[in-house]
């Protein structure tokens, strides 16, 4: 299949929001993992969920389904990759930026997950800084927030509440 | 977009009920991802026997399943927003295995599913949920108990989560990928639900008499369902020797280990009550379960049993 048709294909699925976080395209977001033509408008795209129970896969599929059939693909394959596990680290800077102007804070670096994962007793040490006012004053609400891949802080300088996507 | 609904590509936009009118005919009870292991290779390892590895998966799919359920009724029922959302969110992540563990067992082994009528268009890892009896679930007896406290709750997800990812780190290295790709991604997953229950546990104990008493209690009453929770069950001593599972056996020392840290934390010393025996010798992964498991099936089940082709 020709280049500039894989590009096209690529370039429209990377323009799909995720259902949740409409301000972060799937491919900011990491979980667009592949765009490939395999035959005369025939595209298999595939995506890895971020949490197992992640609910927005369905919307995902008929999100990019849509929008390739509208760029013209009469075919479109929406496959499940699970394996590497998607991570935080997979946001691009372009998507931490757009978390961070839309008042969601973007993740820090994710923790190593290979051998024994350690019992984590205190709150999660992070440099987490308010995204309305700047200040690092800020403490932990809780570990769970809106969706499975948010906690809950607060602001003690200007008090709001915020969502932090957390790192995994 | 079906024939009949006419929509302009505005409205679609700017109204939240749009979604519901795309796919007209949807399995009324999943989640409209027809195969959660879609483009996933789910061949089966060489000299793996594929019954028995569908056998593994299902121990798996049904302790992260019933668990789920059990987690699940905390919804608006929590002590908190914060701890509503949060126990919400740990039965999602367990439920999200399950869905991926039934499927996987479905896969390796067809004949595990129950037959359902003719056009029915549950997916296979609904029919395993939803038209099995009790006597068919193979999850361990401490996630079936009805829910008490929220200390109850808090011992519970600590000792299942921490027996839980104790296994996934080795199930990692599962010679079944889909088995390892579950395993690497709920490790993450459970790391949280563990932190999150050890973290309540050491507040509570050391927080009031009242607290203290709930969390002890509550310790009590659980303690003696963990040693079932190391058991070798012949399915999964099976699945270790072929490589694609873990013996339970096996992780009990790295289990006590993280527990051992929380009850020192906590200032708690491990209970002295005997372990809670099996019924002729069988437990839970002997399909062996407690009345509380039937009645919770009858209402998770009810809908989807008496609406077997059920679509809207």
């Amino acid at each position: 299949m020709s280049r500039t048709t894989t590009e096209r294909a690529r370039r429209t699925a990377e323009r799909v929001t995720d259902p949740e976080l409409p301000m972060l395209t799937l491919a900011d977001l990491g979980v667009l993992r592949d765009v490939e033509v395999v035959g005369d408008g025939h595209v298999v795209v595939e995506i890895t969920p971020t949490y197992s129970g992640c609910p927005a896969m369905a919307a995902m599929r008929d999100d990019l389904v849509r929008e390739l059939e509208g760029a013209g693909f009469d075919e479109v394959e929406v496959r499940i990759s699970l394996h590497p596990a998607w991570t935080t680290d997979w946001i691009t800077p372009a998507g931490r930026a757009a978390l961070a102007a839309a008042g969601i804070s973007p993740p820090g670096p994710a923790p190593s997950t290979s051998g024994p994962i350690p019992l984590t007793l205190l709150p999660t040490a992070r440099q987490v800084r308010c995204p309305q006012c700047d200040s690092s004053a800020t403490e932990l609400v809780s570990e769970f927030g809106s969706t499975a891949c948010k906690a809950q802080y607060r602001c003690t300088s200007c008090l709001e509440p915020f969502d932090h996507v957390k790192e995994i | 977009m079906s024939e009949h609904i006419h929509t302009s590509p505005e409205d679609e936009h700017d109204s939240a009920y749009s979604g519901l009118l795309v796919n007209d005919a949807h399995w009324a009870f999943g989640t409209d991802f027809e195969d959660p292991l879609a483009g996933v290779d789910t061949t089966i390892p060489d000299g793996v026997d594929a019954p028995a590895l569908a056998a593994y998966a299902l121990m798996l799919g049904d302790d992260a399943l019933v668990m789920s359920h059990r987690i699940a009724e905390w919804t608006s029922n929590a002590p908190d927003l914060e701890d509503d959302i949060a126990l919400s969110n740990i039965a999602l992540d367990l439920l999200g295995q399950a869905r991926l563990l039934l499927a996987r067992a479905a896969k390796a082994d067809a004949s595990v599913v129950p037959a359902l009528p003719e056009g029915s268009p549950a997916p296979p890892e609904d029919a395993l949920a939803f038209f099995r009896e009790a006597h068919e679930f193979r999850n361990v007896r401490l996630a079936e108990l009805v829910n008490g406290d929220f200390a109850e709750a808090t011992v519970r997800v600590l000792l299942f989560s921490t027996w839980r990812l104790a296994t996934f780190e080795r199930l990692r290295t599962s010679r079944d990928h889909v088995l390892a790709a579950v395993a690497a991604k709920g490790v993450k997953e459970l790391a949280y639900h563990r932190d999150y229950s050890a973290r309540w546990f050491v507040t509570l104990a050391q927080g009031t008499d009242e607290s203290r008493r709930r969390l002890v209690a509550a310790l009590d009453a659980l303690w003696p369902l963990w040693p079932e929770l190391f058991d070798t069950h012949a399915v999964e001593a099976a699945a270790a020797a072929a490589g694609v599972g873990v013996d339970p056996a096996t992780v009990r020392e790295a289990a006590e280990g993280v527990l051992d840290q929380v009850l020192g934390a906590a200032d708690v010393p491990r209970p002295e009550v005997a372990r809670r025996a099996g019924v002729l010798g069988r437990t839970g992964r002997d399909g062996m379960h407690g009345e509380p498991l039937g009645r919770m099936l009858a209402e998770m089940q009810s809908v989807a049993r008496a609406h077997p082709r059920g679509q809207w």
